[in-house]
Parts: C-alpha cells; sequence; structure tokens
C-alpha cells in the first residue's frame, strides 16, 4: 500500500488481511500467467519456476495449432452475441409488458415465468437436445445460441428496472399523443439501459463460461466453444502444462475484460437480484 | 455456473433505493394487444425451450429408452434403481461434502466485506475486483490451472507443503482428497461472490446503530459480532442456500479435473455430472431423466427451506 504524503494509510491490518486474502485469490492467475510463458521443462523443474527464463511466445502457436482454436473463439463469441442479444431485448419488451401494463391472466403468467427461474437447468437438457436434433442442428452454431436467447430471469429482472422507472415522464408523453410503442423504444428503453448492461454483462459471462450444453449438442471440433475446446486441449497436452495455462489464459481473458470494465454493473445486477455470477 | 441464469430465491433485501413504494400501475388503453405483442418472444421461447421440456423431462423419468432412442412407459422402474444405486448415494455424499467445506467460504467473505466496509477504508474497488476475479473466469480454464497446482509431482501446492515438511498426496487422483481439492477451488470461486451479496447486506444496516454503539463504547470487533454480523442472517442464509445448490450443480471442475477414468470420479461425481454421465454419454435418457427430476426436488425443497427458515429466524432490523 503506497502512503500519502499526507496521511498515514487507516486501518493498517485490514489491509494486511486483504491483501492476503487477495494474493490467494489472484495466485492461480499470476501462475497461469508465468507458466504460460514457460518451456515445458521449466514447468516440471523442482523447485518450480517462478519466472520463465526467457519468455515461450511458442506455447501460443502450439494452442492454436492443436486446436482449431481461432475458430472456438468465434464460436463463443457468436454464441454470447446472440445469447446475450435475445436475452436482453425479449426480456426487455416482457419485462415492460409486466411492470406497465395491465392484461388479463397477468398474475397468472408473471407466476409461470417466476416458476420457471426456479427450475434447474439440467432439466431442460434432455429435451432441448431433442428439439436441437429434429431441427437438424445438431454440430451447429445455432444449436449453441438457440434456447440460450430466453430468459425467464432476465424477464424478471428487468421488470423490477422497469418499474422503478418515474410514471410521470410516461404521462406526459401519453398526453402528447405518444403510443405505448414509441412510450417504450423512445423512453422507456434508454432509462431502463442500466438494467439492461447489468443483465448483458451476467449473460455474457454465463454464456462465455457455459460448457455442459455445448458438450452435449456439439462434437465436432469446429462446432464446439473454447469452454469443449479447452477439455479436447486437455486430452491431447494432458501433461504439457505451458500449453493448457496459455489456452486457459487466452479463452479466459475476453470476458475478463468485460467484467473489468462493466464491473459496477455486473455488481449492481448481482446484489439486486441475488442471483449466480 | 449456469448458462440460463437461476435465480433461485427472492432478491436480496438491498439498498434503500431498491425497497420503493409500490406504485400503482398506470391505466393503459388497449394494453391486451401491445402486451401480447411485447410478451410473444419470451413466452413462446420459454414455452418451447424450458416449460414444456420440464414436463418431459417429469415424463421420460418413468420411461425405459432402447439404444435407438425409443422409449416405453416403465412406471417407478428408473426412481426404483435410483435409489438402489451407489452412485447416486455417492453424489449425494459428495455434494453434501462439497457443501460443507465450501461454507467456510460465508465467514470468510463475511470478514471479508466487513473489513472493506470500514470507514474511510481505501482500495476497495481493486480489491473487490481481485476477489471478483474467479466468479467471472471460465471454470473450465479455472479447472485446469488448479489442476496444475495440485499435481502431485510438479505442483505448487506439495512443493509449498513439501517447505514445511509435509509430503502432499496426489490430490486428484487418490479418492481420499480429490473431494478435498474441488471444494477448495469451490471455496476459491464463491468467496467473491459471497461478498458482493454481504456487501451491499451491510451497505443496508443504518449507521447509527454503529454510531450508537461506539458511544456505549463498543470496539470494532464488538460491533462486528454484535450489529454487523446479526443483521446480515438474512444475506448469510441466502449465501447458505446458494452454496449448496451450487454444490449440487458442480460439473465442470469435476469432469476437467478428476474426469471419469480416475479412480477418484466415484469419490467426486455430484448429481450432474450423474446426469451427463448416463443422459449423453451412456444414452440412457430415462434414467438421466430420473436424476433430473430429482435434482429439480432437491433445488425446490432447499428454495422453499430458504422462505420458511427466513421467516422464523432473521433479523430484519
Amino acid at each position: 500500500m503506497a502512503e500519502s504524503s499526507k496521511r498515514r494509510v487507516r486501518h493498517p491490518i485490514a489491509h494486511l488481511v486483504l491483501c492476503v486474502g487477495a494474493i490467494f485469490m489472484v495466485g492461480p492467475f499470476l501462475w497461469q500467467l508465468s507458466t504460460s510463458l514457460q518451456t515445458f521443462g521449466e514447468s516440471v523443474s523442482v523447485p518450480p519456476t517462478f519466472v520463465p527464463h526467457s519468455l515461450q511466445w511458442s506455447n501460443l502457436s502450439t494452442v492454436f495449432g492443436a486446436l482449431p482454436f481461432g475458430r472456438e473463439l468465434l464460436n463463443t463469441t457468436a454464441m454470447t452475441i446472440a445469447r446475450t442479444v435475445g436475452q436482453v431485448l425479449f426480456s426487455a419488451l416482457a419485462g415492460f409488458a409486466f411492470a406497465r401494463m395491465r392484461f388479463r391472466g397477468q398474475g397468472v403468467l408473471f407466476a409461470v415465468f417466476l416458476s420457471v427461474t426456479m427450475v434447474p437447468y439440467q432439466v431442460f437438457l434432455l429435451p432441448q437436445y431433442q428439439i436441437m436434433q429434429r431441427l437438424g442442428l445438431l454440430n451447429t452454431l445455432v444449436a449453441l445460441f438457440l434456447p440460450g436467447m430466453f430468459s425467464a430471469f432476465g424477464t424478471f429482472l428487468l421488470r423490477q428496472f422497469f418499474r422503478q422507472l418515474p410514471l410521470e415522464i410516461e404521462e406526459a408523453a401519453r398526453i402528447d399523443g405518444a403510443n405505448i410503442g414509441q412510450i417504450f423504444w423512445r423512453i422507456m428503453l434508454p432509462m431502463a439501459a442500466p438494467g439492461m448492461i447489468a443483465l448483458g454483462v451476467l449473460v455474457v459471462i454465463w454464456s462465455w463460461n457455459d460448457l455442459l450444453w455445448p458438450l452435449v449438442v456439439n462434437s465436432e471440433p469446429r462446432q464446439m466453444p473454447v469452454s469443449a475446446g479447452l477439455a479436447s486441449l486437455q486430452g491431447q497436452y494432458t501433461t504439457n502444462f505451458p500449453v493448457l495455462m496459455a489456452g486457459s489464459l487466452v479463452a479466459s481473458l475476453p470476458v475478463i475484460v468485460v467484467f473489468v470494465v462493466f464491473q459496477r454493473q455486473l455488481m449492481s445486477g448481482i446484489a439486486f437480484s441475488g442471483v449466480k455470477g | 455456473m449456469t448458462s440460463s441464469g437461476t435465480a433461485t430465491a427472492p432478491a436480496e433485501p438491498v439498498a434503500e433505493e431498491m425497497v420503493r413504494r409500490r406504485r400503482p400501475r398506470p391505466p393503459t388503453q388497449d394494453s391486451g394487444w401491445w402486451a401480447a405483442l411485447l410478451l410473444l418472444p419470451a413466452a413462446a421461447g420459454l414455452a418451447i425451450f424450458e416449460i414444456w421440456p420440464t414436463f418431459q423431462t417429469i415424463y421420460y423419468s418413468f420411461t425405459s429408452w432402447g439404444a435407438f432412442g425409443g422409449h416405453v412407459w416403465s412406471g417407478l422402474e428408473n426412481y426404483r434403481t435410483l435409489i438402489a444405486d451407489s452412485d447416486v448415494f455417492h453424489a449425494i455424499v459428495n455434494t453434501a461434502i462439497i457443501s460443507a467445506i465450501s461454507m467456510l467460504a460465508v465467514p470468510l467473505s463475511i470478514v471479508v466485506a466487513a473489513l472493506m466496509s470500514l470507514p474511510g477504508m481505501r482500495g476497495v474497488t481493486i480489491y473487490r475486483t481481485l476477489y471478483f476475479l474467479p466468479v467471472v473466469t471460465l471454470p473450465a480454464a479455472v479447472a485446469l490451472t488448479w489442476k496444475y497446482l495440485f499435481n502431485g509431482d510438479y505442483g505448487l501446492i506439495n512443493w509449498l507443503l513439501s517447505k514445511v515438511g509435509v509430503d502432499g498426496p496426489h490430490w486428484l487422483s487418490d479418492p481420499a482428497t480429490a473431494i478435498f481439492a474441488i471444494s477448495i477451488v469451490g471455496v476459491w470461486g464463491s468467496i467473491g461472490y459471497n461478498m458482493v451479496i454481504f456487501l451491499s447486506g451491510i451497505h443496508g444496516i443504518p449507521l447509527d446503530y454503529y454510531e450508537a454503539a461506539e458511544l456505549d463504547g463498543a470496539g470494532r470487533v464488538s460491533q462486528f459480532f454484535h450489529i454487523t454480523v446479526p443483521l446480515l442472517t438474512p444475506s448469510i442464509f441466502f449465501v447458505t442456500v446458494i452454496t449448496v445448490i451450487n454444490s449440487l450443480q458442480a460439473f465442470d471442475l469435476v469432469y476437467l479435473m478428476v474426469g471419469q477414468t480416475s479412480p477418484a470420479i466415484t469419490r467426486t461425481e455430484t448429481l450432474v455430472y450423474l446426469f451427463y454421465q448416463r443422459g449423453f454419454a451412456e444414452h440412457d435418457g430415462g434414467y438421466a431423466a430420473a436424476v433430473g427430476v430429482l435434482l429439480l426436488l432437491a433445488t425446490l425443497i432447499l428454495t422453499a427451506a430458504q422462505f420458511r427458515l427466513q421467516r422464523r429466524w432473521v433479523h430484519y432490523g
């Protein structure tokens, strides 16, 4: 901790405890980074190598040569974008209807949405797999994102956000003769942007990290996302730790960047909904 | 990590701005058609991909699947097999062990959140980022990294242990230790998430409680035990239930750190691992569906327990 020249650091013991904890949290990442730039010999030496003697960038080219790794990164990116756009858009539409409209059967429908959020997603997998099979979509990019474009949880979250928006603006617009569509697109949607970003970041993280569904529908390496790609990389390079660490690093970096950029919205979304990140 | 994001519990009692007065909904004309239009994509998608599949899975759990995809009604057969299956028993015991060890993350994250909430504390944003990093990181990458750390011959962990005179085991291939290795990664990966929940819980505790305690001469430690912890009970309950549900769902770490061929697999497999293995590796859909129903029941029971217990035990201040 850098001491400011004017004041000494407050709570030194608290900082000490938090720093020790932080080392435990970040240590594995540093180890991964260091190993990804080592030679194989360095990675299996005793005592362990903390700093590589010379940076082995060749581990990266090995990863990209071993798998259709670039292609898998693109698959993951496409899957993530499609799921995120779908969930945020459809949840915003439905969330707005639940928050701001009155219609018959509203209570029942909302109860159904809410019940769906409590079902563990493995319960959907077998029938979802069959749907993909019947549509002839197994081992395609579409299979990776199609069922993941809809979210009862997202609807619930955005309904909460819409409910918090002040009514006055909406009423003023209505008096000026705007119809519901205009009110939604021009006024409500921009105002609900923080909620939509929070949901969007959550969905980006879930989609990027998803492993089980891709394992189920896409066994073809060129159609896999990078999470499943890492599993097959491990199959090929069982103990070549530098290669495995280089792959792990590249595969996890994009979502870490998204997290660092949008962490405030993400944290507020999590605190707000109490949902697994 | 769930991909469809199962929100497993009601929203936390978070900061005041969340708990506004309920406003009456604006009476809008011709809402019916508009509402139908806005709800259609989400409702149709959920009906096709989540609601109908839930009923299908329940139905499949009463059927027996042939090797070539057909299935016939078989009543309670799968459930009988399930009850007698030692793997299911292992999965439940393993889940209990993972849950129990993962609970260590709860007191740790309360302390972390309380320290970060000290008045005038600096660097909170940086700490928060570092502690939360494991939560968002690709589980597959996390699994590979920890697998290397736990490696019996070349792993950093055993080298550190050897420095203090302990001869470390082959963590992941030894049936006696593999589950502890996985649970440690679980603790590491959940502290950041719990921290965020507890930070928002602490944020909701009125400052005058602390000021009053200060006037009465209570120190920081005493304030922590007499104000912070009791008033955090709703969050503690919530996090506890989430911890159990996540242990129930553990898959990625088991699949990638231990795997099918390891002698340690029966001591580490979880219900979701079993579900994947039976349903998709061995194509026994009926049995996998029954495991899925078991998972569903367990989750619902935990969520219901959370509601009831919260009503009975919790201080809301």
